[in-house]
């Protein structure tokens, strides 16, 4: 991977470092959407080469922390169907439901498997024709298309012990829901992997309506550090454009084949954000044409919708509102090996990241 | 009527769970709560790799782990040399030459006699190359499904040289950071033959015997203070026990830390970190700055530590903590491994 080694290289990075402090004169906060910004920022050290001026805050850009509470008991309802295995991103098997997460009801007995594709599901499901593979379709626009394309394969090839609980979410439309919500940020780093799909083009009202600069960064220290130059830059300048900063990735109209299998399998809905509440047009459930793979129609108990555990500020975290420093529970009630709140399970996380990388000592 | 999810049932009980296998936070926890609440004596908590014993005035290692690996055969070794390897390396990282060790075998219903063969072919191999003494054994048969085809435990001993200590409590500021050489070679081998995982790579596992490495340390001179073998929870934990016990705190240079490229790249696709990636034929040594580079040298010129390098030093400021100069040219708190990476990785 020489490609991505020039983007760790060490002269690169303080030469960006350097124009980063020549550039900037305003006090700025940039949120980085992602979730794995926020760990190749900590992962590198990253804050300690900005000026104090720059405050980067993180977003609600991990799928499994914004999973809503209500839906991990949905999970855990499909457990209970005769002969299911569970099919799972590893990320998703600590997250706590109401009662208990993934990993503790397969030490009482449920069959959970962590996989790394779609695809891997769909052989499980291949595999063991006597048993009803469930797919727990988790992550932004970036893991819709996989998702997606299993389900076409599983119609194509008539396996009908594959289906699919999508908890699809959807990144453009939440910006805008967070910015009306009244978070007080300058600009945004996006995400490059959603936009490798969906391009850039779908950020534009965030940059003409809201008047905040958007750029488009890959996942290397190099990458992150020119997006945050190019946004002091904007924000210096007075301006609010739409800027991709990996062009390697990422074109401005996106992935038309991704796109078009996104379109056939999923049609849009509300969707249920931990922190944000239900946001319009976020979600993706199965069109009426794939009902048959749609796990869904699994669950019999009626989930209730369950407010976080008391104390748990990851809604004001995801938000941007707060650090996870600020959290009462951070390092104390609430750790990775015993979460509270799913801000603080996934490996992208920012209460993980902040826990793993000591996020106290680059404040 | 359907039923309804109570949100307001008590928290269900504790059972155990894969984390508290996973070599980091949990796993440390529940050792040291065991040991506290049942066995506690003076060896015991001393929680080095190896306890060691004064027999009538001849000062013993004193060691036993159990292999649970899966796959049980994996690039570049299987469980049955994982099982010798890692007991001897227990021993020498108390600077102990191993002796003899037992091999505990639980085989599952059903394995293949052949498996049987290679994995017995494998331990005869592993034990004739370190020059330890096979010396006694077991062997149990469980019902198909109570074992996943086979389990090894092997328990060791060895001879500490007279006057040698050298404990995971001994680091002192001013010290160097030895490492024999890459991180992470055991871990991605093993992954990338797991089921769901695989993915090709032409890495394999770094398992080997390290006491002839350490034996020429020990010729060097006998002033090591500290030497670890970062197997589970990888060397991030195995630095943080260390900064930890003795009370220092560790300063680490990214860019000193040998890791392979494809390392690097299956790390990068599985989002893993190398820190915490499972070693199985390295060490960590932490000596007086003065001998660093004659211990160093000395090292190259064994086959298991000919890409050894220093990668960092001893200081009396942060103690318990490892702080990492990162390659990009910033700084982070580099944490012990908490949560589970990726169970039965040995």
């Amino acid at each position: 991977m020489k490609f991505a080694a020039e983007f760790r290289s060490r002269d690169l990075v303080a030469g960006i470092a350097r124009n980063i402090h020549r550039a900037s004169t305003g006090k700025w906060t940039l949120m980085e959407f992602c979730g794995t910004h926020t760990v190749t920022i900590f992962r590198h050290g990253l804050k300690t080469l900005l000026p104090d001026n720059l405050k980067l805050v993180s977003g609600p850009g991990c799928p499994v922390c914004v999973t809503s509470r209500a839906d991990i008991d949905r999970i855990i309802a499909l457990c209970d169907v005769p002969s299911a295995v569970i099919a799972t991103y590893g990320d998703m098997i600590k997250v706590p439901g109401s009662r208990m997460n993934l990993s503790e009801r397969r030490a009482r007995g449920a069959d959970v498997r962590v996989v790394y594709s779609s695809y891997d599901a769909l052989a499980l499901a291949r595999r063991h024709p006597d048993r009803k593979v469930f797919f727990i379709g988790i992550g932004f626009e970036t893991t819709a298309p996989s998702t997606a394309a299993a389900v076409i394969k599983a119609a194509e090839t008539g396996l009908d012990n594959f289906h699919v609980l999508s908890l699809h979410k959807l990144t453009p439309p939440v910006i805008g829901a967070l910015l009306e919500d009244g978070t007080e940020v300058d600009g945004f780093i996006c995400p490059g992997h959603v936009c490798s799909i969906i391009g850039a083009r779908p950020l534009e009202p965030v940059a003409r309506q809201w008047k905040k600069p958007c750029v488009v960064a890959g996942f290397e220290p190099g990458d992150v550090l020119q997006a945050i130059l190019m946004l002091v830059r904007q924000l210096e300048a007075g301006e609010s454009r739409v800027e991709i900063e990996y062009a390697r990735g990422v074109s401005y109209d996106g992935n038309a084949n991704a796109l078009a299998a996104i379109e056939r399998v999923f049609d849009t809905t509300g969707s249920e954000w931990r922190g944000l509440g239900n946001v319009d047009h976020t979600g993706l459930v199965l069109r009426s044409e794939f009902a048959g793979f749609d796990a869904s129609s699994f669950i019999e108990q009626e989930i209730e919708p369950v407010p976080d555990p008391p104390g748990c500020r990851c809604g004001d975290v995801l938000r941007g509102r707060i650090s996870p420093l600020d959290c009462p529970l951070f390092r104390k009630a609430c750790t990775p090996e015993r979460p509270v709140g799913p801000c603080m399970v996934s490996s992208e996380g920012s209460c993980a990241t902040y826990y793993q990388y000591a996020g106290e000592a680059s404040e | 009527m359907r039923p309804t999810i109570n949100t307001r049932v008590k928290q269900v009980s504790e059972v155990i769970g894969l984390v508290h296998g996973s070599g980091g936070e949990a796993s440390r926890k529940l050792v040291e709560e065991m040991v506290g609440t049942y066995l506690a004596n003076p060896v015991i908590e001393a929680l080095d790799d190896s306890a060691t014993l004064d027999l009538n005035g001849v000062r013993v290692a004193f060691t036993t782990d159990s292999y649970v690996i899966d796959p049980i055969f994996f690039p570049g070794g299987d469980i049955g040399s994982l099982s010798v390897n890692g007991t001897v390396n227990d021993l020498s990282m108390v600077g102990a030459r191993p002796v003899a060790l037992t091999l505990g075998l639980i085989l599952e219903e059903g394995l293949p006699m052949e498996d049987l063969h290679r994995i017995l072919g494998s331990v005869k191999r592993s034990a004739a190359e370190a020059g330890v003494l096979v010396a006694g054994g077991d062997t149990k048969v469980v019902e198909r499904g109570s074992a996943d085809k086979i389990f090894i435990n092997t328990a060791g001993v060895g001879l500490i040289p007279k006057g040698l200590k050298v404990s995971s409590a001994d680091a002192r500021p001013g010290d160097a950071v030895l490492l024999s050489g890459s991180i992470g070679d055991h871990g991605i081998a093993v992954v990338s033959k797991r089921e769901g995982i695989a993915f090709d790579t032409d890495i394999v596992s770094d398992t080997a015997p390290l006491n002839a490495l350490v034996a020429s340390m020990l010729d060097v001179t006998h002033d090591i203070h500290v030497m670890r073998d970062p197997t589970r929870g990888g060397l991030a934990t195995s630095l943080n026990e260390i900064a930890l016990k003795s009370g220092v705190g560790v300063m680490i240079e990214e860019a000193a830390v040998p890791v392979k490229p494809q390392v690097t790249q299956a790390c990068d696709m599985l989002g893993f970190d190398p820190f915490y990636l499972a070693n199985e034929g390295k060490l960590v040594a932490f000596v007086p700055e003065a001998s660093a580079a004659a211990m160093l040298e000395a090292m190259r010129r064994s086959p298991y530590g000919r890409d050894a390098v220093l990668i960092g030093r001893v200081v009396a400021d942060n103690p318990g903590m490892v702080v990492l100069d990162t390659a990009v040219g910033g700084r982070r708190i580099l944490s012990a491994l908490s949560g589970e990476l990726l169970p039965r990785i040995c």
